[in-house]
């Protein structure tokens, strides 16, 4: 066990303290973004486990998400509910026999879904490398969707489940992505951690090493699908309701988008990441609806806002091509200044 | 089987399997010379298409000039990305780069979203296209010969420059060791401008073609078609063409028969490219064809 560092336990508290008193400053819609940021940076944290940490360029959290987020709506769906909401085929008889209403424990069952799937994934998706490994995660994450769309009698088809009950407000969403941020570090500064980043800088001399390279990918592989599955459960409980075209690429993407922005490895980087994609995509919001520009009003354009994220995106890589923290943490970038005011 | 429904599926195989290479050559040669899955690759069919159509539309260009201003255009585009997104990041990591690739595939799919509307627009086919000849039992659409035998020929030229021509010995060069080919004196931005053109090129008619089948254009097509013909390239073997033409004609040919054999697999059909690409991957790690990109560093 690491023994933790004063500067981590500050900023955890100051983390704590900012979900504790949120309620009271903020309204209802930037509550609502700060629940989205709070299950974003859990599924960026984990997915940089993998991506950045371990260097395997995986292209599949949004499959991951997905089994978490049904498994998770599934289980707290009661009967009733189910039989109401199947328009497509009758619920099939284990789906009507899967219930809880204990939000925790659905969690963690679309936790150990995730795990599990990812477990046995591991074996072809690991003789796999590089780009391949690529195409191929992008392949079962593809697989994932089209799975949840053609077997209605367990997930309703595309029509996807609606009434979810929306346990996780911002004390769940926040809470579990402080634990899962501590988790995290904790892995990537352990022995398993420095095997890890041994893989990702060079597999074969870390194999050499006597590194079981397979171990420590399928590991982290299955810790980053594990956290992605309980992000994909509070997902569901947060909107209420899922259809499996949220879980396409466009979300694969989009956590790429974070962790490459904030830096590949780094855990402040995809927090930061995540605030800045997540919580500048709703600032941009205003693009989409009718401008006024030097006493001209525009008409509406939909669609706008995402033009010109994009164009951010491009120029963000083009000039900060290491992202915002590169491999560094928050806490090395405060030692480091204040090594240099010494 | 009866025979005429086999002869209508080879048909319909051999135009989807065209389409599909069409497009993957684009992929594999840029992977080829960049190391780079080029996701905005899909987005250029897209942008084919339509201009194709708003030329024929709105610019009452006759079929033939329409497809030669898509080219154009896609051509233009496909140098423009590159000498804008990706050129300055030659040297960045490879990661940048595909961050990159995907913002251009972003902003062209909104681009056209806010420009054009997101609803699909019907697909204008011009009146010697859509005759429909008969042999015995079996019905074709012209389209659907039109487009095998034009497909046909896209590909002999695109190997001919390849294998036989000067610029594509540099082009099979700079796959091979982006490094020493600069020291030999070849332009390697000038290449990769061919490539980005060459493969635009193809990408547009592949996007026109696939218009003349499917006639509903929208601007997120090319989203789903360009990764399917991108899982062609790598089944094939990523950075070879004749790989990227097999593993096109393989899945086109995959789709349609298996629909056509047991229908209630069709809610699958889009995922038969990757579930292919994965056991194939599983046996044979770099493709049918494939190179092994990896390997070849040290």
């Amino acid at each position: 066990m690491r023994v933790p560092k004063i500067t981590h336990i500050i900023f955890f508290a100051l983390a704590v303290g900012f979900l504790v008193i949120s309620h009271y400053i903020f309204d209802d819609y930037s509550l609502r973004v700060l629940n989205n940021i709070a299950i974003f940076i859990i599924l960026a944290v984990s997915y940089n486990l993998i991506n950045g940490v371990t260097g395997q360029f995986s292209l599949e959290p949004n499959g991951f998400v997905a089994v978490g987020a049904y498994v998770a709506a599934l289980i707290l769906l009661d009967a009733d509910a189910k039989n109401y909401q199947f328009d497509l085929e009758s619920p099939a008889v284990f789906v009507l026999w899967l219930h809880s209403s204990n939000f925790l424990l659905a969690l963690l069952a679309a936790g150990v879904c995730a795990t599990i799937l990812a477990l046995v994934l591991s074996f072809p998706v690991f003789r796999v490398r590089g780009d391949y490994l690529a195409i191929v995660t992008l392949g079962f994450g593809f697989i994932i969707k089209i799975l949840a769309i053609n077997y209605p009698s367990i997930t309703n088809g595309s029509l996807g489940l609606s009434s979810i009950p929306q346990h996780a407000t911002l004390y769940y969403t926040g809470g579990i992505a402080i634990i899962s941020v501590i988790m995290v570090l904790n892995i990537v500064y352990s022995k398993f951690g420095r095997a890890m980043k041994a893989v990702r800088d060079d597999e074969d001399a870390a194999l050499a090493m006597g590194v079981n390279t397979f171990a420590v990918k399928t590991t982290a592989f299955s810790t980053s699908a594990f956290l992605e599955g309980v992000g994909g459960g509070l997902w569901a409980c947060s909107f209420a309701s899922i259809v499996p075209n949220e879980f396409d690429f466009y979300l694969t993407f989009q956590l790429l988008i974070i962790i490459v922005l904030g830096g590949l490895g780094s855990m402040t980087g995809a927090i930061l990441g995540t605030i800045l994609v997540i919580g500048g995509g709703e600032w941009l919001r205003f693009l989409d609806e009718p401008l006024s520009l030097f006493g001209h009003t525009f008409d509406a354009m939909p669609g706008l806002r995402m033009i010109v994220f994009s164009v951010i995106l491009i120029l963000v890589m083009l000039f900060a091509r290491e992202g915002i923290f590169g491999k560094r943490e928050l806490t090395d970038v405060a030692r480091s200044a204040i090594k240099r005011l010494k | 089987m009866e025979f005429s429904l086999f002869l209508q599926n080879m048909v319909n195989g051999f135009s989807l399997g065209s389409m599909y290479a069409l497009i993957a050559i684009g992929y594999t040669m840029v992977y080829g010379v960049l190391r780079l899955i080029n996701f905005a690759h899909g987005d250029i069919m897209m942008v084919g298409a339509y201009v194709c159509f708003f030329g024929m539309v709105s610019l009452n260009l006759p079929f033939i000039a329409a497809v030669v201003f898509a080219v154009t255009i896609c051509a233009a585009l496909g140098i423009i990305t590159d000498t804008i997104a990706y050129k300055p990041l030659r040297k960045a990591p490879r990661i940048s780069l595909l961050i990159t690739a995907i913002g251009i595939s972003f902003f062209l799919e909104n681009l056209f979203n806010v420009i054009f509307g997101s609803e699909a627009k019907a697909f204008v086919i011009p009146q010697y296209l859509q005759k429909v000849l008969t042999f015995g039992d079996i019905t074709l659409a012209m389209s659907a010969v039109f487009v095998p035998i034009i497909t046909l020929i896209l590909l002999a030229i695109t190997l001919f420059i390849l294998y036989r021509t000067k610029y594509g010995m540099a082009i099979r060069a700079l796959a091979f060791d982006i490094h020493t080919v600069n020291l030999m004196g070849i332009d390697a931005n000038l290449i990769i401008a061919i490539v980005f053109a060459l493969g635009s090129m193809l990408a547009a008619i592949g996007g026109v073609f696939w218009s003349l089948n499917y006639p509903s254009i929208e601007p997120m097509m090319g989203v789903l078609i360009g990764l399917k013909a991108f899982a062609a390239a790598v089944l094939g073997g990523i950075g070879s063409v004749g790989g990227a033409v097999l593993g096109g004609f393989i899945i086109g040919f995959t789709e349609v028969v298996v629909v056509s054999l047991s229908p209630e697999f069709s809610g699958f059909k889009d995922a038969f490219a990757f579930i292919f690409l994965i056991l194939i991957l599983i046996f044979k790690p770099t493709g049918i064809l494939g190179y092994d990109f990896e390997k070849s560093r040290f």
